[in-house]
Order: structure tokens, then C-alpha cells, then sequence
């Protein structure tokens, strides 16, 4: 089963929510998760899971490059990329390295195969085992690359999970392609929100997300109880999304999560709740 | 002669539109004549790239100048190699106002980009 933690809005508690469903079922487990950071324009599920490093590897995308000699000029190349990462101006032809995507439609529309493609590298793998045990990668993305899904992309592919393994993805917040990229494939997306107008905004959006994407979704509320905010319950009620968790709103998580220590470290009695998530969602999430 | 305007409007006495790439019409105009055709911007909408979507376009219509407010990174590179020269439109108002300019050899010749970041909404989409 490949678990999504995803949210819409940023830090509502998606790493806490991962890296503690990942330590409470990897605990004395004969069959260990395996936890992907997908988020990697800013990974920190390594903060608390503490991975020996053992694999480093670097990725990018390939972009093109123009052979002069053979070039004429005919513009099919710039007219064929919609995301306009390559100009015919006059007689010279401009790549805008950022702008490209590698999705390699320049090179196969060539009548004159002036086009070779060349690895820009964009980011950096790594994989490993957290201290608790079970297997761990995340990606970065390099500082001042734009695009984060051909990282995201070449993360999930690098990593090949033993049959019937558990997979925990912790993905961006957001909802648009990073996030898209992260929880393709999952089967089940965990919401995290908080009860506050900005993360119910954020988690409607999550929710037409799962819709979209036809992943069956449930919820985790947490920063929960400071407030009384009826509407979220309202709105998880009326899309029938089921409220699994609750986490409360409480200065001694807070204080353990600043100090890098995980939820279940904090409060080992929530190892149970977790270790029960996977099999409560297949039960009552659709 | 040609040249290149980015106007909010189909007009001559329209508003100057400030964005290079993300410009609403683009005013080919015969300073000398003002004839003028305006053609809607492809790239207002791009979610990314608008800027040398437009650059190509001005490319095109082998114009000598362009009158923006500004001129991204790319949009930059991409009208200096297509050997147009770019001037900002300062302090006017209307298209017809920044022709006179141009011609009273009052505008801002361009000779580097003028922002660094593009105005698109999304820049990691795919």
C-alpha cells in the first residue's frame, strides 16, 4: 500500500504525520515501511528519521543543445515546445535552459537531427536507512532550480520497493504539479489540515485533488482544540471524508517537534493509533 | 519602418500596457504613418516562457524597435538576438504619446534586462 501524507496548505503537520506513521509501523515490524521525502524543495523528514546516507546520485533533465553546423533554422523546434524554452530568431536559435521541461519533442521533430540532449543536473538523491531502521530517500532540488517534478519523478523511480511493502510519501503542500507528481500511483492520501479558515481553504482544494486523481482520502486534524471551528467538521461531513486523528493544539508537541523529536517519541501512545491508520483508512476512506 | 508597442487595448490612443511578455495586444505601428494592426498577446496566458513567446512573435514581424515598461531575463535575450532594440515607454500614457517620444528620441534605450523574476503564476509546473 502507498500512503500520500499531503495537505494543500503548508505547515499543517504532513512530516509530523509521516515520519510518525513510519516509526510507529516500522517498530518491531518484520516488514519496515518504506519512507519517501517527496518534498524536495524543502525535505526535513531526515530531521527526525536521523538516515545513514549509503546512496547519493544526481539527476537533472536533459535539455537540448543546437548543432550549428546542422541547424537551418526552420523553427519546428520552437514551435513544437509548448513551454517556450527554445527560440528561432532570425538566424539564431536560443535555449532558455529554466524554461525547458526534457520532454525531448525538439530533438524528435529535427528534420536535420541538429539536436542532441545534455543532463543539466538539478537536484541530488539520497537513500539510506533512518536510525529506526526501515529504508529512506528523499530528493533535493538545487537552490534556484525552478522545477521540481523531474526530481520528484526520477525519486520515485530509483526506489523499488519489496513486493507488498508499505510505502509512506511525504509530499509538498500545495496542490499543483509537484504535489500531482508525489502522489501519482498512491492508494490512499492522507490530509492533514488544521482548524483554522486557511486550512480548510487549502484542504477543499486537497480534496477536488483526490477527486481528480480518483485517490480515496481521510483526514487528520491537528493543531486541534484551541479553537471552536464547527466548519471543518461541517465540510468533512458533507464531501463524506472521514476524520481520522486528531492531534491536539499543545505546547509539549510543539516543543518536541522544534527539538527534531517525532510525535510518537513525544507521546508513545499515539504508536498504536498509527499502527491502525493503514488499516482504518482501507476501511473507511473512498 | 516598424515598430512594436504593448498596449492594454487595440487602439493607437490606447493605455501603455507596462509587461513585455505578458502584454494584453501588441501595436505594430509605422511611426512615420501610424498605421497601425494590433494583434492580441499568445503569451499573456502562458503559464510560463511568456516572455519569449512574445519575444518570437516580435521577431516575426521584423520590427526595428519595442516600446515596453519592462524587459524580463529572457524576453531580453531573445529580442537582442533577434536584433530589436528595446526602450522603455517612462512617463507615457498612450501608445500614440510614446511614439512621438520614440521619434523625439526621448525614450530609454534598453541595454540589459530591466527585473529579474517572470510574472508567471506557477514556475514549477509541468
Amino acid at each position: 500500500m502507498r500512503i500520500a501524507v499531503a495537505s494543500g496548505k503548508g505547515g499543517t503537520g504532513k512530516t509530523t504525520v509521516a515520519t510518525s506513521l513510519a516509526l510507529s509501523m516500522g517498530m518491531g515490524s518484520s516488514d519496515p515501511p518504506l519512507f519517501l521525502d517527496c518534498d524536495v524543495e524543502a525535505p526535513n523528514a531526515h530531521l527526525f528519521l536521523q538516515p545513514v546516507i549509503q546512496e547519493r546520485v544526481e539527476v537533472g533533465i536533459l535539455v537540448p543543445q543546437i548543432d550549428a553546423g546542422l541547424c537551418d533554422q526552420c523553427g519546428r523546434c520552437a514551435e513544437v515546445c509548448q513551454y517556450h524554452a527554445i527560440a528561432v530568431l532570425g538566424r539564431k536559435v536560443l535555449i532558455f535552459p529554466q524554461l525547458c521541461h526534457g520532454c525531448g519533442s525538439c530533438g524528435l521533430v529535427c528534420p536535420e537531427t541538429a539536436i542532441t540532449e545534455k543532463m543539466v543536473v538539478t537536484g541530488v538523491l539520497e537513500r539510506g536507512r533512518a536510525a529506526a531502521g526501515f529504508p529512506f530517500a528523499h530528493g533535493v532540488l538545487n537552490i534556484g532550480e525552478p522545477m521540481a517534478v523531474p526530481v520528484i519523478r526520477q525519486l520515485k523511480q530509483w526506489i523499488q520497493p519489496e513486493p507488498d511493502q508499505t510505502i509512506i510519501l511525504d509530499v509538498p503542500p500545495g496542490t499543483s504539479c509537484p504535489v500531482v507528481e508525489s502522489v501519482r500511483g498512491a492508494d490512499m492520501l492522507l490530509l492533514v489540515t488544521e482548524p483554522t479558515p486557511f486550512g480548510l481553504h487549502d484542504l477543499k482544494l486537497a480534496v477536488e485533488l483526490s477527486h481528480e486523481l480518483k485517490i480515496p482520502a481521510g483526514v487528520i486534524v491537528n493543531r486541534d482544540g484551541k479553537a471552536v471551528f464547527p466548519d471543518l467538521d461541517f465540510f468533512c461531513a458533507q464531501a463524506d471524508i472521514p476524520i481520522l486523528l486528531r492531534i491536539p493544539f499543545e505546547r509539549q508537541i510543539a516543543a518536541g517537534i522544534a527539538q527534531g523529536r517525532a510525535l510518537v517519541e513525544i507521546h508513545p501512545e499515539y504508536i498504536n493509533i498509527f499502527r491502525q491508520l493503514p488499516a482504518r483508512m482501507a476501511l473507511e476512506c473512498r | 519602418m516598424k515598430i512594436v508597442l504593448t498596449t492594454t487595448q487595440p487602439d493607437l490612443e490606447s493605455e501603455l500596457d507596462p509587461r513585455f511578455g505578458r502584454c494584453s495586444y501588441l501595436l505594430v505601428v509605422d511611426p512615420y504613418t501610424l498605421d497601425w494592426q494590433a494583434e492580441p498577446n499568445a503569451g499573456a496566458n502562458a503559464s510560463g516562457g511568456a516572455g519569449v513567446q512574445t519575444a518570437q512573435f516580435v521577431s516575426a514581424q521584423k520590427v526595428q524597435a519595442v516600446i515596453s515598461g519592462d524587459f524580463g531575463p529572457n524576453a531580453f535575450s531573445a529580442l537582442e538576438a533577434a536584433e530589436v532594440e528595446m526602450y522603455q515607454f517612462g512617463s507615457c500614457r498612450t501608445a500614440r504619446e510614446a511614439i512621438q517620444s520614440f521619434l523625439d528620441g526621448n525614450l530609454q534605450h534598453v541595454g540589459a534586462a530591466t527585473r529579474s523574476e517572470g510574472h508567471s503564476k506557477g514556475r514549477s509546473r509541468l
